[in-house]
């Protein structure tokens, strides 16, 4: 087959454009850092044509603008573990330092972990703390969409069938923002989470002036705890904030039993994730 | 098809593939590169690890398209660089590889990490190496090859002579582990051999229906052959126990669970990835499955077996003494229910092998524990006089009692002798994980009986183990278990029973203790609750208990010696009351939600088969060239047989080990030495090698006419005999040599002095038993139900230590698997058939282990040795139970104490 050419097998495109092109032909797996794709394959050869995103070199690393960041959907685990970022970004790290091992964080990518759209993917629920969005690309053009519009369920996101994710948007967060990740697995290393935490707090003033606290693998997609949210802005940072974490913040969480727990289990434990990930962003404020 | 440049260990290399293969197959089969392990095609193991552009990488999921213009480098690359010639030596010294099968990515990951780090802390080890796993030597020993590794480790020197029994002497068989060409059961198939595939039951319980098998043939390129049982030449049944034997290599018209295997494909080799397994021509009809040991002794539960009655396949029993007078008021009575579930062997090799026909001669080389169990069992499925078949075992990465079993053997020997082609089959994981045997799910009733002063009175156990489909070592397990049950305590009554229970789960089998790990959790654990209830301290209470010499067993047996039981639990003395203390520390001064909790378990296990014959059969002679031959057929699975035998053979030769090489092992040369099973090898096999060595000296020192204390020195073509001042000197090349040039051969068997049990359960099962006791310091989160395991301390009774580095690396791979068994691990049918989510202990779950080696120097054992495989792993999930119940105050009775488990049991406690 011709490498390149868009009716073949299997194509490397060397730029977006090209990409775009290609996926104009029917759909495509797209193939990132292969950390899904491979293990969905243990037993089946791929059915449907690739195109491997890995040659289109200006998909990988972080740029940063006036007022966000730009993460390329190529940009490995390691590269955002290794990146020198502001502390609002720590969370993101911490989660990226705990996926799978680093033989899997030095191919699995920011994007390809968005476009599986697993409920326990580690990079959502930080990238939720953060307000991130992401920037698809196809022949029609780019749109940008906040990534919780673009996570639509179980394995669903909301890219068509011509689109690529070129980037993870993050707009600047709140000066002095620091923030949080906290995993549970059954092991310390190669574990699927059971419950993951992500949180972010901005304080002004001896006050809480943002907070912004999602949970992953309690729902069909990682999400945000809004009410949560509203009943920490404005206390004060003396005020006991993890006390006033309660179970009905988290009611709107789904979760389900599986073989690493139960849902009132994982119920339970989030709830015991976002009291101590709120207990470490007040520690670092 | 694709062409790619890539830079391979240094070279620029065309490829050419197809882009979408992996890395790591393209290496192994197209480079020949197989120092690359294959462990399970999704990332979960890290055995492939390779260096992409100088980062580790799982090499199963880097698709080969993408790699133009990049570097890779191979554990080849590694070792003819010489980059990693300290680390190779450090593991050597450290005893940190032992089946071999990980090691490859372990030295590759390492190298990764001493490139940017030259002296790492032991948590900078783990984060590098926690993509790999390990399932053989607990990681303790891995970590400190690396953290020793910067400063060029001393090389362990060669063991004095006549002093290589006790030795640190280094794994005789450790290079190739070391370098990537060690040769395992997927590593050393012909090129052109056919692809061999299974087609298999996809639900518990099925009825099905074969297509048109000929169409399907025809109409699918590169396909050279479909098998189904009509193609069995003899016998369509095998089994590890000939009285049991039941399970068919090809269904034949009803699967009895879920990866029972109906058909075999055999494709030319470039055609099996593409072949399409879903269009194989099969109607399947599900039926009702009985899973569970309750639905299957329910009167009306379907038989699985017809000739087996309520779904049972045997019953085990051990009593004596009047068990129901002594649970009487009188008393101090404890009662309790435990379970725990299918454990999976998670071996990081799955199952492979070859087989090649030259005429009317079947050789299968195969990953496996028991070469001559296979011979027998191929010859009788393939209609063959078993001298037709030779067993050639690869290195097996790892084994763990299921490579007892047949796995890829009749398949691959089935279609290379009937189309005359080599054929070769390696299992996928998830294959691996349905097809093969597990540990049995038990579940077990246990009352104790002590009086008011804490001297036990009574044990009455009963368990029910489930056996799963087909019967496999089930028998084994319920004889062993009665015998086991009450731990290595002294009993005036005791009753122990059991049953073994068909259901349409897989197979369960040999697993590193038969039962007794899965017995002593709720013995253990019991026997904490009774220590409470008498207000005795637990370690005292086991003390006072323990089984000294001169005291019957439950089954009458009375040893004079080598009993080393209360060595072990006084030795562990000092330990619990520091750690009891550090507890008390903690719990008092750190975080509530935080508790430290201490638990100890003691063990036994008795040496080899239960009463029944079990011998070992070695040869020894010296070759005309000087050197010493030992055929020795105890395969080694990674805990030593080669160098232990080598050890005790140049002993009691009176030889350095260093003139000795090894033969087999082989069915055609080597004598049979058993299976590696039942923690028998350096106990039986070891005696016969110390016999065939003895004899051999004695037949040597004749031939120079030497008396009976001569030193003896094979050297170059020559053999010199030191007597009392006399120099001797044989010319080897002058003597009549055998075909293997021996001019001197001796050989020897050993058979363990044992009696058969009477209807009670009375008799002497084992000539050795093994004792031990571990003691656990956890850290439970009783918020999240998580448990942080601080310290491990082993004592064992061993016997006599013939290698401590190796013996410190069964236990501490031992406990890595109790680990696992107590905190982690249940193979759910169909559900968790990955090693992501059948999760087995990583190197940052394995504590520090402190190991304590007693010696009590056994009558039976070849230099006082006993065995030590399984008695490792025996006491630490025990040990794990009874202190998660000291931090939190709650036992918990069904296995695996995850969090979420550990967390409910917590929130009952409250």
């Amino acid at each position: 087959m011709q490498v390149g050419a868009s009716g073949s097998d299997y194509v490397i495109p060397a730029s977006l454009a090209e990409a775009a092109e290609m996926l104009t032909g029917g759909p495509r797996t797209i193939l990132a850092g292969g950390t899904d794709f491979y293990p969905a394959l243990v037993e089946k050869p791929p059915t449907l044509p690739v195109l491997d995103l890995s040659d289109i070199s200006d998909l990988r690393g972080i740029t940063a603008a006036a007022d966000h960041y730009r993460v390329g959907a190529m940009t490995s685990w390691t590269d955002l573990v290794s990146a020198d970022l502001p502390l609002s970004w720590r969370g993101l790290q911490s989660a990226a330092s705990q996926v799978g091992s680093v033989q899997v964080q030095n191919l699995g990518t920011i994007g390809g972990n968005l476009c599986n759209a697993s409920p326990a993917a580690d990079g959502v629920p930080p990238l939720l703390s953060l307000d991130a969005s992401v920037e698809l690309v196809s022949v029609r053009g780019s749109r940008t969409m906040r990534l919780d519009q673009f996570l639509i369920g179980y394995r669903a996101t909301a890219l068509a069938e011509d689109e690529l994710l070129v980037a993870v948007l993050v707009p600047r967060p709140p000066e002095g923002s620091v923030s949080s990740f906290l995993k549970l697995g059954s092991r310390s290393y190669l574990a699927i989470s059971i419950v993951m935490v992500a949180a972010l707090f901005a304080f002004e003033n001896g006050r809480v002036s943002a907070a912004r606290i999602a949970v992953g693998a309690c729902s069909p997609v990682a999400r945000r705890l809004p009410d949560l949210e509203t009943a920490l802005v404005g206390r004060s940072i003396d005020d006991d904030l993890v006390a006033m974490v309660a179970a009905h913040h988290l009611a709107d969480l789904s979760p389900i039993d599986d073989v690493r727990g139960s849902g009132s289990y994982r119920s339970d434990a989030a709830l015991t994730l976002v009291r101590r990930a709120v207990a470490d962003c007040v520690r670092q404020s | 098809m694709m062409t790619t440049q890539i830079t391979i260990n240094g070279s620029s290399l065309e490829v050419t593939a197809n882009p979408a293969r992996r890395l790591s197959d393209v290496l192994r089969d197209d480079l020949g590169l197989t120092g690359t392990k294959v462990g399970c095609d999704a990332g979960d193991c890290g055995a492939c690890t390779v260096l992409l552009d100088d980062e580790p990488v799982n090499a199963c999921m880097v698709p080969i398209g993408r790699l133009n213009g990049h570097t890779v480098t191979t554990i080849e690359g590694l070792d003819a660089s010489g980059e990693v010639q300290t680390l190779q030596q450090s593991f050597l010294a450290h005893g940190a590889a032992q089946c071999g099968i990980c090691t490859p990515a372990m030295l590759v990951s390492a190298a990764a990490l001493l490139r940017r780090n030259t002296e790492p802390t032991e948590a900078e080890v783990q984060d590098a190496l926690g993509g790999v796993l390990c399932r053989c030597t607990g990681y303790r020993k891995i970590v400190a090859a690396i953290t020793a590794a910067p400063v060029p480790f001393p090389v362990i020197p060669a063991a004095p002579s006549g002093k290589a029994v006790g030795h640190r002497a280094t794994r005789v068989d450790g290079l190739p582990k070391l370098n990537g060409r060690d040769i395992f059961g997927a590593d050393g198939a012909p090129a052109d051999a056919l692809v061999a595939s299974i087609v298999r039951s996809p639900h518990h319980r099925a009825q099905f229906e074969l297509g048109d098998l000929e169409a399907y043939v025809d109409n699918s390129s590169g396909l050279v052959a479909v098998f189904t049982a009509v193609d069995i030449p003899g016998n369509n049944r095998f089994g590890v126990i000939p009285a049991t034997a039941d399970q068919p290599v090809f269904a034949e018209s009803e699967a009895r669970f879920r990866g029972e295997a109906v058909a075999m494909i055999v494709a030319e080799p470039g055609a099996i990835a593409s072949l399409d397994l879903e269009a194989f021509p099969i109607t399947w009809e599900p039926l009702n499955a009985v899973m569970s040991t309750e639905e299957a002794l329910d009167a009306d539960a379907p038989r699985i077996h017809l000739d087996r009655p309520h779904n049972v396949l045997t019953r085990g029993l051990v009593q004596r003494g009047d068990v129901d007078g002594s649970l009487n008021e009188t008393n101090v009575i404890v009662e309790g229910e435990w379970s725990t579930g299918f454990i999976e062997h998670a071996y990081i090799e799955p199952e492979a092998g070859h087989a090649v026909r030259v005429t009317d001669h079947l050789e299968v080389s195969v990953s496996t524990q028991s070469p001559h169990l296979d011979r027998r069992a191929l010859a009788e499925i393939l209609d063959l006089e078993p001298e037709a078949i030779q067993i050639l075992p690869t290195s097996v990465g790892g084994g763990f009692g299921s490579k007892l079993d047949l796995s890829v053997q009749p398949y691959v020997a089935l279609a290379a002798w009937k189309l005359g082609r080599p054929v070769r089959l390696t299992y996928s994981r998830p294959e691996s994980m349905r097809a093969t045997t597990k540990r049995h799910p038990s579940q077990m009733k246990v009352r104790l009986a002590a009086s008011p002063s804490g001297k036990l009175e009574a044990m009455d156990f009963e368990g029910t183990f489930n056996t799963g489909a087909y019967a496999s070592w089930g028998p084994t397990v319920a004889n062993r278990v009665p015998i086991h049950a009450g731990g290595p305590y002294i009993y005036p009554s005791y009753r122990a029973r059991t049953t073994a229970v068909h259901t349409n789960g897989p197979p369960a089998g040999a697993f590193r203790g038969f039962g007794v790990p899965q017995s002593t959790i709720a013995q253990e654990g019991l026997f904490d609750e009774l220590a409470d209830a008498l207000g005795m301290d637990r370690l005292e209470f086991r003390m006072v208990n323990a089984l000294t010499e001169g005291q019957p067993t439950p089954t009458g047996q009375v040893f004079q010696t080598g009993v080393g039981f209360r060595d072990c639990l006084s030795s562990l003395r000092p330990h619990w009351e520091r750690a009891r203390v550090e507890a008390a520390e903690a719990n008092a001064n750190g975080p509530p939600f935080l508790k430290r909790g201490v638990g100890i378990a003691g063990m036994w296990y008795g040496c080899g088969n239960t009463a029944l014959p079990n011998p070992s059969t070695v040869r020894i002679g010296l070759r005309n060239d000087g050197r010493v031959v030992l055929f020795q057929g105890a395969v080694d699975i990674g805990q030593g047989a080669d160098t232990v035998m080598t050890q005790i053979c140049a002993d009691s030769l009176g030889v350095d080990m260093a003139m000795i090489v090894r033969i087999g092992p082989d069915t055609d040369t080597t004598p049979d030495a058993g299976k590696t099973s039942a923690s028998r090898q350096t106990y039986v096999t070891g005696n016969a090698t110390a016999l065939a060595a003895a004899s051999l000296r004695a037949k040597l020192l004749d031939l120079a006419g030497a008396a009976a204390d001569a030193h003896i020195d094979p050297g170059a073509d020559r053999l010199v005999v030191h007597d009392r001042g006399n120099k001797r000197t044989v010319d080897l090349r002058t003597l009549p040599a055998d075909d293997f040039g021996l001019v001197a051969v001796a050989e020897a068997t050993y058979d363990p002095p044992t009696t058969p049990l009477n209807e009670n359960g009375q008799g002497d099962p084992y000539a050795v038993f093994g004792f031990g006791a571990h003691l656990a310091e956890l850290c439970v989160d009783t918020e999240l139900g998580t448990v942080r395991l601080v310290r491990i301390t082993a004592a064992h009774d061993v016997g006599r230590a013939i290698n401590p580095t190796l013996v410190e690396g069964q236990i501490e791979g031992g406990i890595a698997q109790g680990i696992g068994l107590a905190l982690m691990e249940e193979y759910l049918p169909g559900r968790n058939e990955n090693l992501h989510d059948y999760t087995i202990p990583t190197i940052g779950d394995v504590p520090e282990v402190i190991n304590i080696l007693i010696e009590s120097n056994d009558p039976h054992g070849p230099y006082g040795a006993k065995g030590i495989g399984e008695h490792s792993m025996i006491p630490t999930a025990p040990a794990i139970m009874n202190g998660i119940r000291d931090a939190i105050g709650v036992t918990i009775r069904d296995l695996p104490a995850t969090p979420d488990t550990v967390r409910a049991a917590f929130l009952r406690s409250l």
